[in-house]
């Protein structure tokens, strides 16, 4: 069962520094893994950002890896996110070629029901920005794959725990670890 | 008062109380050395040959005094040589700090002469480093680095400044280092959500190792490098007499427990003792004290106490079932969990689990051969005869190093240094010199094999410009004798580029750098040249030929389970 390899959604929360996320995204390529998905922003407090890593692998592995980056000084917390615990989102911009309005409006009728909303259009192009979880971003990515799609972009996964939780709720491991970072 | 950046530098040094630094002048450093000039009554700067070997005097020095290293290089290339160093003091938990200056602001990015991206080098194997852009941050830098080297679990710590702002000025406020946490970098941190936590209290973690204790039977206890670190000699030794448990001592670990106490079973590991070894293999309940479990250590790790309950030591909680999964752990320093432990504990007997432990050698037994010729134990011998008990060992990496640690037992913290975690050749005679610099009074030992010596030998110089009594003796084997070893038992004795016959003449060399040379064939030979060296106290070289085929013994091939020995 620990072998299975799987995706895996990591948060991290870290001190809004230079090189910060080359000491944490440096864990990853030290061990040869990809990280299939990255998204860094500040958050409510300015001075600490919040990166959402998703890596595949298994997860014995990934758990060795998120104490190697708890370990981090920069680091401030970090947690592992399983999938029925946590919501995640990214948002995807495609941008598609278009000859006519015929094509525009099909485009159109797609976007609407996914609640994908057209952010820009000219005469031969239209875009689209669609915010989903995997499925639905994929699913949209499908049903557009016979239009002449000129670029594609998304954002990467973010995702928060469902309910009360927090990622840096105070347990005895997380003590554990800032003990070791102590400076003093 | 104003003052330049460089001299705020050597100021903040000494609100260290560093008085000795390690280094190598150049081109963007030339600020610092020209402060250093100023401040040459107040620090001492010992000048070495090579930058390598300045960062490995500053992890001797570190490591044999306990206290924080430093040391000095330029940019680009003089960055690039210290990185050997910087990983071995980071593998080793060794508590440096190293100052390099990078190209000024208007050149860097820019390919310039000398540039390097230091800070993104040398960032996998410090445990923090920084990139000074700016005048006023240099004293907050510095002594938030200090800070991070010496606390937890120590590292180096590498601070690149960019060379413009040393010759800059700003307003400079010494400051006691008790206050450091209330201003600049380290308030900072000392601010953040994770610091206003409630003190890690590893008091029902004990309480749980406790009742583990009184339930076994057959405990067996590692003593780790954490415990040297931590200079947790008295409490470690106070608490294994109260478990009445045998110890195993890691190479990390060497100094942490005195090798000659009846319940140390001297090395583990894949060179470690048949009493380390099987008893590990054959305990109920294993606790190891600030060991990481390499693979040197356990070997095949689905086998490594198979029988037992691991508990798990250790001042980093990464470490926690990093290597091998564990029933139980204690976060925290050595000394402090060891003070509570003995304070609750109470006196254990395991006379027959002993007597078990103990039927097994310790060491492994060599019949000395016929005829005069030099053998590697005979080496160790005749050095634990002549020289004085507290002489600091300095080694190199090979079959020398193993010999050294099974043979010579080392009683505190900071007599072994050895580049244990990494394993770099060519460590000891750095580590002597900055030994010796730190401990003016000790005999410092550097045992060496030829191979390693020749890494790094023109250090000579270095300990003979300062006058530093070092006795370096080499195993000279003529070949590269621990990978030989290996193709001697696992590759058909197919010997692929390990034969090192070749020169210097070792002798004519240490003379040509001042120092005596000698070269002994037989154990009288060995005992006057030894007597001699520590007489005169101006350094020298000796060499012992010994035989190629020498084997350190026992060995567990890797992989293997850890009793699988090869004895003979």
């Amino acid at each position: 069962m620990n072998n299975m390899e799987k995706t895996y959604t990591l948060s991290v929360l870290v001190d809004n520094e230079p090189g910060v996320l080359s000491q944490v995204s440096r864990m990853f390529t030290r061990k040869g893994y990809n990280i299939e998905s990255l998204a860094v922003g500040t958050t409510h407090d300015p001075t600490i950002s919040r990166i959402t890593i998703e890596i595949k692998t298994t997860k014995d592995k990934a758990e060795l890896t998120c104490n190697q980056v708890r370990k981090l000084l920069p680091v401030h917390s970090v947690k592992l996110l399983s999938r029925d615990e946590a919501i995640k989102r990214e948002l995807l911009m495609i941008k598609l070629a278009t000859k006519d309005s015929l094509e525009r409006n099909e485009i159109m009728q797609i976007a609407n029901i996914f609640r994908a909303s057209v952010i820009d259009v000219s005469t031969s192009s239209i875009t689209l920005a669609v915010i989903g979880d995997a499925e639905k971003n994929a699913a949209i990515e499908s049903l557009l794959e016979h239009c002449r799609i000129m670029e594609l972009v998304r954002t990467g996964i973010v995702a928060l725990e469902r309910g009360t939780a927090t990622i840096d709720e105070d347990t005895k491991e997380k003590g554990e670890f800032d003990y070791g970072k102590n400076v003093l | 008062m104003k003052l330049k950046g460089a001299d705020i530098l050597m100021e903040c040094l000494l609100e260290q109380e560093v008085d000795t630094v390690f280094g190598y002048p150049g081109g963007t450093v030339i600020n610092l050395y020209d402060s250093l000039y100023k401040y040459s009554d107040k620090i001492n700067h010992i000048l070495t040959a090579h930058e390598q070997g300045a960062s490995h005097a500053a992890d001797g020095y570190a490591r044999s005094t306990g206290k924080v290293g430093v040391c000095i290089a330029t940019s680009g290339p003089g960055a690039t040589n210290l990185t050997t160093g910087i990983a071995t003091a980071f593998m080793d938990s060794s508590p440096v700090v190293f100052l390099t200056c990078n190209v000024g602001e208007n050149f860097i990015g820019k390919d310039s002469f000398q540039e390097c991206d230091t800070v993104g080098i040398t960032m996998p194997i410090t445990k923090c480093n920084y990139l000074v852009k700016d005048v006023n941050e240099i004293a907050s830098t510095v002594r938030a680095a200090f800070a991070m080297a010496r606390s937890g679990r120590p590292g180096p710590v590498v601070i690149d400044f960019l060379t413009n702002i040393t010759s800059q000025e700003t307003e400079y406020t010494p400051l006691p280092v008790e206050k450091h946490a209330e201003s600049g970098r380290l308030a900072t941190l000392m601010s953040r959500p994770s610091h206003n936590l409630k003190p890690h209290e590893p008091e029902g973690d004990i309480d749980k190792l406790i009742e583990m204790i009184e339930a076994s039977e057959k405990p067996m206890v590692i003593c780790g490098g954490g415990v040297v670190r931590s200079r947790a000699q008295d409490e470690f030794k106070t608490f294994v007499e109260l478990a009445d448990s045998p110890v195993a001592i890691t190479i990390m670990g060497g100094g942490g427990f005195d090798g000659s106490n009846p319940l140390s079973t001297n090395m583990i590991g894949m060179h470690g003792s048949q009493a380390s070894n099987r008893a590990v293999d054959a305990c109920d309940l294993l606790i190891s004290v600030g060991c990481r479990f390499n693979e040197r250590v356990t070997l095949d790790v689905k086998q490594f106490a198979r029988n037992a309950k691991i508990v798990h030591i250790d001042i980093d909680r990464s470490e926690i079932d990093k290597n091998v999964k564990t029933d139980h752990h204690i976060i925290g320093d050595a000394k402090r969990v060891l003070e509570i432990l003995n304070s609750k504990l109470k006196q254990q007997d395991h006379t027959p689990w002993k007597e078990y432990v103990f039927q097994f050698p310790t060491e492994q037994e060599y019949d000395y051969p016929e005829g005069d010729n030099l053998t590697p134990k005979m080496i160790t011998d005749v050095i634990a005869k002549v020289l004085p008990e507290k002489t600091i060992v300095a080694t190199d990496v090979g079959q020398h190093q193993m010999w050294a640690i099974q043979h010579l037992h080392f009683t505190y913290p900071g007599q072994l240094l050895t580049s244990g975690g990494f394993g770099a050749m060519g460590f000891g005679l750095g580590a002597a010199i900055g030994a010796q610099v730190g401990n003016p009074d000790q005999c410092v030992l550097h045992v060496t094999g030829d191979g390693s010596f020749r890494m790094n030998f023109n250090e000579l110089c270095t300990a003979k410009k300062y006058g530093l009594p070092i006795i370096t003796v080499i195993f000279n084997n003529s070949v590269l004798g621990m990978v030989r070893q290996w193709q001697t038992l696992m590759y058909d004795e197919r010997f692929s580029q390990t034969d090192l016959d070749r020169g210097p003449d070792f002798v004519k060399l240490a003379e040509a750098f001042g120092l005596m040379g000698a070269r002994c064939t037989t154990r009288a030979e060995l005992e006057t040249a030894l007597r001699t060296a520590l007489e005169n106290k101006e350094g020298a070289v000796i060499e012992c030929p010994i035989d190629k085929w020498e084997l350190v013994r026992p060995m567990v091939p890797g992989g293997r389970a850890i009793t699988n020995f090869i004895v003979d």
